[in-house]
């Protein structure tokens, strides 16, 4: 049998309305505003200039040095390979703390499944910024973790493990931050699994890993999808947490992006730095949507 | 059961009757902290307008939305430069300040400043200036000179806390340089670069907040400063963070009272504007937000820790006020600081 | 996190399930709840700055319960909060039903992308271009503005898990149901959407947390009155951070600690 909305394709959409409604409204209107913006000429006070300019993509790679030449400059091609590089750690991170995590909430029982799922979220009810600021009481100079170090004798009295201020600092914000996008999805994906099969799966292969591997990862594959999306890109547009644990020495695509629309008052570029991302990104979501419809079509036969 | 009801009846009629006792309402637009709580009881229990504070985090986010065109806000606080920008795009209200009857209550120096020559938009809110702050008793040094801070010694090397701001930075950096503010010349900006990249090696950080804690904890032992905020961390955190005043001057910057197009309730904002002149009302100000004012008479009405407060003592080296920078200078600090952080 | 599980969940045996996972699991909550109870603690603070402890006291919360401001921002983001969760999850979830029980159909892919299109966009970007267009079309609708604004980036939020948890999941329950003359509602009300349930409450989790931490867009959004938590909080940078926000955020947390713990006893089963 097929559903509902397989057969009928005005229940199909009808189900659909709502979400481009709101999204075609308050968000692709918004969308054409910024790459309106990205081919306009800058307001230095902010704002823009109603003029068609293309210098915001040429500034992506080309700047006018101090001597005033226009030079080839790849500064903002290494900021974005740098977001690109800590936003995949990041995800990858929370892809392995997060799929164990799962998996076991999922073997729960309905009762304390519920529980340990809310527990998942439940630190977020409080304020980002303040749950950085205790991330900076626990890695800051004698802090939560210098302290007994200092005590036993490991660090000198004023000495310090200098974790703070460091990409192991931002990766590990990252992955604090974002953790219950990878969890509550995955745990999604798993709650459905028949575990009888995962059983069958390890008579079969001998093993719990072999069943791990070829039933339980391909059946949550949707789950650690759509938990990657959700972490990932996040990632590369966070500005908090990267500049307060990272100590803003260096440029991330989100801080960037935010400095032209603050200081640098350069909206233009800014928008401009968001529809490459956006490009970027969509392209891999279609390079990823080929290639699960290929995977499926051999699977399939 | 019933009486209960009745009760309740009762009491939200009367909550519904309170809210009516202020026939109108005034919409303050600031930072969080920097309106004293009892100064805006002592301006709704004179005029009974009711005052209501919404916050914002910085002059960029209050301009792009006076931009953008966002309304409903009756008084905002932008910093001198930004009172600049917003006359030249236009976004502000004409008032006649100067036939207010507290005007003349108005620092002489401080009437007619450069950002508003003609007085017809602002009134002064609070002044203060940026420098440098350090512990006194981990560091050797007292900051005489911004080389300090602009080319630091070991002792500082990895426990650096600088300003996150572009502009900022690039001011102070000016002022050891001898450059001139928002200046054209790339040469210039070159030799600003090259001194921030040297700096670079010893910062631990790049922030604009929590600066004083830091300081505190000994997590850094020098930093950029804010003339009010280090003093509420040498009183309420560490007696030893010192402000200093090097020889090649501190930046200043002045935030002011305005009125935006689009306000609600232009009149209320014109009461407010003169009330804030009068000393007794923005003292009480002051003693909350710890930043000197621009009002004659207002310390006569400062608590004791604020008289002789070494902050707020008036500098003897040159304060020199950051002013909008043109198209050429504000790109070539655009251009400086993301070398610096690329 | 106690010893593993008693093996009762759907009949699985021992096999498929990991004795030394427990270990990793409690080291997860820890990590999870180290910085709250940092941050719980340093709500006790005396002192004035968030980041320096001076003395054991519960003045902070008396200023909190004092305060209209962060009491009327904290009303303001509970309340779009769970408007804009509401709105979100039901969009998502009709969504997800179409996209992942419509088998394969023209426009799929465009569906998916418009989906997930607020994820994509950094949001500052989102928070000007939204800005300027409400204020085009001269839409002024207060809390509304917001609420519009958190619907909108929750949509993926929600949309992810629920699809997620459909993509795969059998129909043979549904067409049993029919076979038994059941209506297409029926089978859906009492069997596709119980078995949907995990994952419209892990989506709703998710944009409620989203909504309640969201800064750049209400900063922007935002009009006169209707300042939220965190660009309450983000506010104080200029003035310094107090341990109030600690305060606040513990009461924030213990309300929803408190929501769950009456949650947990009630759905104790009865013997």
């Amino acid at each position: 049998m097929s559903t509902a909305f397989e057969k009928s394709a005005r229940t199909r959409w009808l189900a659909l309305s709502p979400t481009y409604l709101i999204i075609g409204i308050f968000m692709m209107i918004p969308l054409c505003i910024m790459i309106g913006i990205s081919f306009m000429e800058q307001n230095v006070y902010g704002g823009v200039h109603p003029n068609v300019s293309f210098a915001a993509y040429q500034q992506i790679l080309f700047e006018t040095d101090f001597d005033e030449n226009l030079v080839f400059d790849p500064s903002y091609l290494v900021i974005i390979g740098r977001s690109l590089l800590l936003a995949g750690i990041a995800t990858v991170v929370t892809v392995l703390v997060g799929f164990p995590v799962a998996y076991y909430i999922a073997r729960q029982n309905e009762r304390r499944r519920n529980l340990l799922i809310f527990l998942v979220t439940l630190p977020f009810w409080t304020n980002m910024l303040i749950r950085i600021f205790a991330w900076l009481l626990i890695l800051g100079r004698g802090g939560v973790i210098d302290a007994p170090l200092r005590f036993l004798g490991v660090l000198d009295a004023d000495g310090s493990l200098g974790l703070l201020y460091s990409p192991g600092a931002v990766v590990l914000g990252l992955t604090y931050t974002y953790l219950p996008l990878m969890v509550l999805p995955i745990y999604a994906s798993l709650e459905k699994l028949d575990f009888r099969l995962v059983e069958a799966a390890a008579d079969l292969y001998s093993n719990k890993w072999g069943a791990i591997r070829h039933v339980v990862i391909p059946l949550t594959g949707p789950g650690i999808a759509a938990g990657a999306i959700l972490v990932f890109i996040p990632c590369m547009g966070d500005f908090i947490t990267v500049d307060m644990l990272g100590g803003a020495k260096n440029l991330m695509l989100g801080t960037l992006v935010q400095f032209q629309f603050s200081t640098a008052r350069n909206w233009p570029f800014g928008s401009a730095v968001a529809a490459i991302l956006l490009i970027f990104v969509i392209c891999n979501m279609l390079l990823y949507a080929r290639f699960t419809r290929a995977e499926r079509q051999r699977s399939g036969s | 059961m019933i009486k209960t009801v009745k009760t309740g009846a009762i009491a939200a009629v009367m909550g519904l009757m309170s809210s009516a006792a202020f026939a109108e309402e005034l919409h303050l637009y600031n930072w969080t902290d920097y309106t004293s709580p009892e100064l805006l009881e002592k301006f709704e229990a004179e005029t009974g307008i009711k005052v209501v504070v919404d916050t914002y985090d910085s002059n960029e986010t209050l301009l792009a939305k006076l931009q953008t065109g966002a309304t409903g806000y009756d008084v905002v606080f932008p910093s001198q430069h930004f009172v600049e920008i917003m006359v030249k795009e236009d976004l502000l209200q004409k008032i006649d300040i100067k036939g207010m009857s507290n005007y003349a209550n108005v620092v002489e120096k401080f009437q007619n400043p450069p950002w508003d020559p003609t007085q017809e938009y602002s009134v002064p809110w609070h002044w203060g200036s940026a420098s440098v702050q350090y512990r006194s008793d981990l560091y050797d040094g007292k900051v005489e000179s911004l080389k300090e801070f602009f080319e630091p010694s070991d002792q500082v090397n990895g426990r650096l806390q600088v300003f996150k701001s572009a502009d900022e930075v690039f001011t102070l950096a000016s002022l050891y340089l001898d450059v001139p503010f928002c200046t054209e010349d790339p040469q210039d900006a070159k030799r600003i670069l090259e001194l921030l990249k040297g700096q670079k090696e010893s910062v631990l950080l790049y922030s604009s907040e929590s600066m004083t804690d830091r300081l505190a904890n000994g997590e850094v032992v020098m930093a950029s400063a804010w003339n009010g905020d280090t003093m509420k961390g040498r009183l309420d955190a560490n007696e030893n963070i010192v402000y200093a005043f090097p020889k090649e001057g501190v930046v200043g910057w002045f935030d002011s009272i305005v009125v935006p197009k689009g306000a609600s309730n232009v009149e209320a904002a014109k009461k407010f504007l003169n009330f804030m002149m009068a000393p007794e009302n923005i003292a009480i100000n002051a003693n909350f937000a710890r930043y000197a004012t621009a009002i004659t008479g207002a310390e006569d009405h400062f608590e004791a820790d604020m008289v002789g407060a070494p902050e707020l003592a008036t500098p003897t080296v040159p304060v020199v006020f950051a002013e909008a920078c043109s198209d050429k200078g504000q790109k070539l600090i655009e251009k400086v600081w993301t070398q610096l952080l690329k | 996190m106690s010893a593993p599980r008693k093996t009762k969940a759907k009949g699985a045996g021992n096999v498929a399930h990991f004795k030394s996972l427990y270990v990793l699991v409690g080291f997860f909550y820890a990590f999870l709840y180290f910085p709250i109870i940092v941050l719980v603690a340093y709500s006790f603070n005396t002192g004035t700055r968030a980041m320096v402890w001076k003395g054991f006291g519960i003045d902070w919360y008396v200023k909190v319960f004092t305060n209209g401001a962060i009491l009327d921002a904290a009303k303001n983001s509970l309340l779009v909060g769970l408007i804009a969760t509401i709105l979100a999850t039901t969009i998502a979830t009709a969504g997800a039903l179409a996209l992942a029980r419509g088998g394969a159909f023209r426009g799929k892919g465009v569906s998916m992308g418009v989906m997930t299109l607020p994820l994509i966009v950094p949001e500052i970007v989102t928070a000007v271009a939204t800005l300027m267009f409400f204020s085009a079309i001269g839409l002024n609708l207060g809390l509304g503005n917001l609420i519009i604004a958190h619907t909108v980036f929750c949509i993926p939020f929600a949309f992810m898990p629920i699809r997620a948890r459909l993509e795969g999941m059998d129909t043979y329950m549904e067409q049993a149901a029919c076979d038994l003359y059941a209506t297409e509602w029926q089978a859906f009300r009492y069997i596709t959407l119980p078995m949907m349930m995990p994952g419209i409450i892990a989506g709703a989790t998710l944009s409620f947390v989203i909504s309640l931490d969201d800064f750049i867009i209400s900063l922007m959004v935002s009009s006169a009155g209707t300042t939220t938590l965190p660009v309450y909080i983000y506010s104080m940078i200029r003035n310094g951070i107090s341990p109030e926000v600690n305060a606040i955020s513990t009461v924030l947390f213990g309300v929803s600690l408190a929501l769950v713990t009456i949650y947990w006893i009630a759905s104790k089963p009865r013997k």
